[in-house]
């Protein structure tokens, strides 16, 4: 089984990164963006074939190290 | 005093906080991050400046969860003395021991340049050595120095006296201009709730000799030192 992990900083939190690609964009001239966000994409391959336990190992890996929760979110998907 | 300076894969300033610890009068042992257990006798650990696994993932967040972080977790919690300095700081904030993140620097340039900070309070063992308020003349070097809290955290850190550091002017007054990487409230540095505990960015163990231009980062060494009797 293989699940994505997506990282992304909490509403509110500065992302001075995301600021220099938004800044970046514009000088590309690309239209249209109004705000970019930086985040982190984890593609996870699972031992297990059942979803449960899949999703329990996965909480656990965002909860103990994939995501820092004072500043970021995260979400799974089983794929 | 016994001191423990952990080391990490890609820690880089253990050298200097060794030397530093040893000319205050400490004994100083290096200890590996995969070790379970403190040496006998460890009176202060020291997690040490650099770049521990890389930076990975986020600053400090893989050395956060070492083997040995449970041992320095112990020791925090008997009261024992633990100092992060630089990604020690980033070190101590994943691993729970400290309150807090260090983001990436708000003008996203890495800064190296000598930094004075302003001495918050000097009744703990880490800066009696020190003057209330006085600037302390160190250096700075790092990318991700921007400390970040919630409101109701840094509410706490101010309400409870427990800032160690800011950002100042040689002068001792703390100004937009002298806080480089945007933390907030100009937060250089910060205690745990009892003391026992200090994160801070800038390096103090850099300037202890005359030869490299100064010796202001002494009086934190000989802070602790002092807080030990000594050795028969």
């Amino acid at each position: 089984m293989k699940a994505r992990v997506t990282v992304t900083l909490k509403n509110g939190v500065l992302d001075p990164q995301g600021k220099a690609i938004e800044g970046a964009l514009k000088s590309l001239g690309v239209d249209g963006i109004a705000g970019v966000r930086q985040g982190k994409v984890f593609d996870i391959e699972l031992e297990t074939a059942d979803k449960v336990q899949a999703e329990t190992s996965l909480k656990a890996a965002c909860e103990k190290l994939l995501a820092n929760t004072v500043i970021e979110n995260y979400r799974v998907e089983l794929i | 005093m016994r001191s423990a300076v952990i080391v990490f894969p890609g820690s880089n300033r253990e050298g200097d906080v060794v030397r530093a610890l040893k000319q205050a009068g400490s004994d100083v042992q290096k200890v590996w991050h995969a070790e379970h257990e403190l040496p006998k006798g460890t009176d202060l650990v020291v997690l040490p400046g650099g770049f521990s696994y890389g930076d990975y993932l986020r600053c400090g967040a893989i050395a956060g969860r070492a083997a040995v972080m449970d041992a320095v977790r112990a020791h925090a919690a008997r009261g024992g003395l633990v100092l992060g300095i630089c990604n020690g700081f980033q070190i101590l904030c994943e691993s729970g021991l400290l309150p807090g993140i260090l983001m990436r620097n708000a003008n996203l340039k890495f800064i190296c340049h000598r930094q004075f900070l302003k001495v918050e309070r000097n009744d703990t063992a880490f800066t009696k050595a020190y003057v209330q308020d006085q600037a302390i003349d160190v250096c700075v070097a790092h990318g991700e120095g921007n400390y970040t809290a919630d409101v109701e955290t840094l509410k706490r850190l101010e309400g409870e006296g427990l800032v160690a550091f800011r950002y100042c002017d040689a002068h001792g007054h703390v100004t937009a201009d002298a806080n480089r990487n945007g933390s907030m409230n100009s937060i250089a540095g910060i205690y745990s709730d009892n003391l026992n505990v200090l994160g801070m960015m800038p390096h103090p163990e850099n300037l202890i000799e005359d030869l490299v231009g100064g010796t202001d980062g002494r009086g934190l060494f000989e802070s602790l030192v002092s807080s030990f009797p000594r050795a028969a």
